[in-house]
């Protein structure tokens, strides 16, 4: 019945997907949180810069970041990305560059929303305790903020895991470029569409309940 | 400019900001001398590659009509979506269980899949299975994949806005009569429609975002894919990348600016229950719906 899958690497392809999903994921938190905490900074030039970057890079579609890191940073500018020799691996990489830059900007929105769902009254009444800075911080504020970011940032990686599909535009092969191949050259689209349809809702599906549970069950009751 | 996370500056802090201002301005001063540098390098700077732009024959052979074609898959598919996900949002509300899973399962289904995916499938069941000439190939393929994508994403998007509405008024509806289809229709949606406004709009900005996949992955023609039949034309990559970029900010920026406009109004108006539904409240926050997890779509990423 699933003959139609011999010769074809569906399990790599999911591999591919997979690791694009984890090292952007890994990229776009660093770089996400580090622009949350300028957008949320006292200096008005960060904030400034935070904001500015939110709304440039949310508003691009990520076809057009992804098809440019090839045909612009790769080609123009020549960022081989330390594999000028490697085709493949030097897609991968510009992928997870672009991929990484996008998802940076939505990573960033969801933890401010979630720090900015800790009530003033928390931080006032820890000052007025007599707490510092620091203290206040640490023990009241981004414990709290912490929790409420879970269940949006959950949304952000299943974004994600469906967004590095973007990279076969740059022939990066993953699950969606196998996909295109296999459903051009196989007779049985629909069985081939199900699969993979299949291999998504395998990725995403667990992802979704278990960190929405664990937001659900982790936050900070009002 | 108050917020939970440091109190009002006093003389030290002021100092330590105005210095972390100044050290950050360098930086990016840096960057972006950096980044002159290397376009001047490469020779991106050359005012032959950004002339173009200014004569007349860019715009109307590629980009405004490329443009043309990135909204109207866009409209079509919202559309299109709309009542479809209005179907099946208040279905998934339906008291009859063997209605409300099988749209709860569809639902998900389709939110758990790839746009992509969808488009790809499409173009390929529309080439073996109709008679759709190549030339309108790639445009049902883009709207039907963003079809299915987006009417399981209004679909959520719908029945927040119903369950957003206060329960006074289903109870009111009830009380004077009406039955639950006339409740539906006559008292509920009309406001919910209102309320999730603001939503809708900003899905908008996604499919437009979104149809971009489908002029690189099956040559529709929209505004990337006339971006490089432009560059093949006048060998300007990176100028005409950072004009497309800006015209797809300036696009999507003016939708979002309405959303949220339209979300101020509604929020300020004295007319109706008051209950808006905030873009983010759907897609940052599935679990804002009451009795789900959900999966999860990531609506506006």
């Amino acid at each position: 019945m699933f003959d139609f899958l011999e010769g074809y690497d569906v399990l790599g392809a999911f591999w591919m997907t997979i690791k694009l999903t984890v090292f952007s994921a890994v990229g776009s938190l660093v770089w996400g949180t580090l622009l949350a905490a300028m957008r949320v900074s006292p200096v008005p030039l960060m904030r400034g810069f935070g904001t500015a970057y939110v709304n440039i890079v949310r508003n691009i579609p990520l076809t057009v970041i992804i098809v440019f890191t090839s045909l612009g940073l790769a080609d123009i500018f020549g960022m081989t990305m330390g594999a000028s020799d490697n085709f493949e691996l030097q897609g991968f990489r510009l992928a997870v560059l672009g991929l990484a830059a996008y998802t940076a900007a939505f990573v960033c929105e969801a933890i401010r929303s979630g720090i900015n769902t800790v009530p003033l009254g928390q931080a006032e009444a820890a000052r007025a305790i007599g707490l510092g800075f620091t203290q206040t911080l640490g023990l009241v504020v981004l414990p709290q903020a912490f929790r409420a970011v879970i269940g949006p940032l959950a949304n952000v990686l299943i974004a994600l895991t469906k967004n590095t599909t973007v990279a076969a535009a740059i022939s990066v092969p993953e699950a969606a470029l196998l996909m295109k191949g296999m459903i051009e050259n196989e007779a049985q689209t629909l069985a081939i569409g199900a699969v993979f349809a299949f291999g998504f809702v395998v990725l995403t599906l667990p992802t979704g309940l278990l960190l929405g549970w664990l937001g659900k069950r982790l936050a900070v009751k009002r | 400019m108050t917020s939970v996370l440091y109190d009002a500056p006093g003389p030290r802090a002021k100092r330590r900001n105005v210095l972390l201002s100044v050290l950050f301005f360098v930086l990016l001063a840096l960057a972006l001398w950096w980044m002159w540098q290397k376009m001047d390098e490469k020779e991106q700077l050359e005012w032959a590659l950004w002339e173009p732009f200014t004569t007349s024959q860019a715009w109307t052979t590629y980009l405004l009509p490329g443009l043309g074609d990135t909204l109207k898959a866009a409209a079509l598919a919202m559309v299109i979506a709309l009542p479809l996900g209005a179907v099946f949002g208040i279905a998934r509300m339906s008291d009859h269980r063997w209605v409300r899973v099988p749209a709860g399962a569809v639902v998900e289904f389709f939110r758990a899949i790839p746009v992509l995916l969808l488009m790809l499938f499409a173009f390929e069941f529309y080439v073996r299975s109709t008679d759709i000439g190549s030339e309108q190939r790639p445009l049902y393929a883009v709207v039907t994949g963003l079809v299915l994508y987006n009417a399981s994403v209004l679909a959520e998007v719908v029945r927040a806005g119903i369950l957003a509405l206060p329960k006074g008024q289903t109870e009111a509806a009830y009380a004077i009569g009406l039955r639950k289809g006339q409740t539906m229709t006559s008292i509920l949606l009309p406001q919910a429609v209102t309320a999730m406004l603001p939503a809708i709009v900003s899905q908008l900005v996604v499919i437009v975002k979104d149809t971009a996949l489908g002029g690189v992955m099956l040559g529709f023609t929209e505004l990337l894919n006339s971006r490089s039949t432009l560059a093949a034309n006048y060998a300007n990559v990176v100028p005409s990348f950072i004009v497309v970029a800006i015209i797809y900010i300036v696009v999507n920026f003016i939708l979002t600016s309405f959303a949220s406009w339209l979300e101020g109004r509604l929020r300020r108006s004295k007319r109706g229950t008051g209950a808006v539904l905030a873009p983010e409240e759907v897609e940052d926050n599935p679990a804002a719906i009451p009795g789900t997890y959900g999966t999860g779509a990531g609506g506006a990423v």
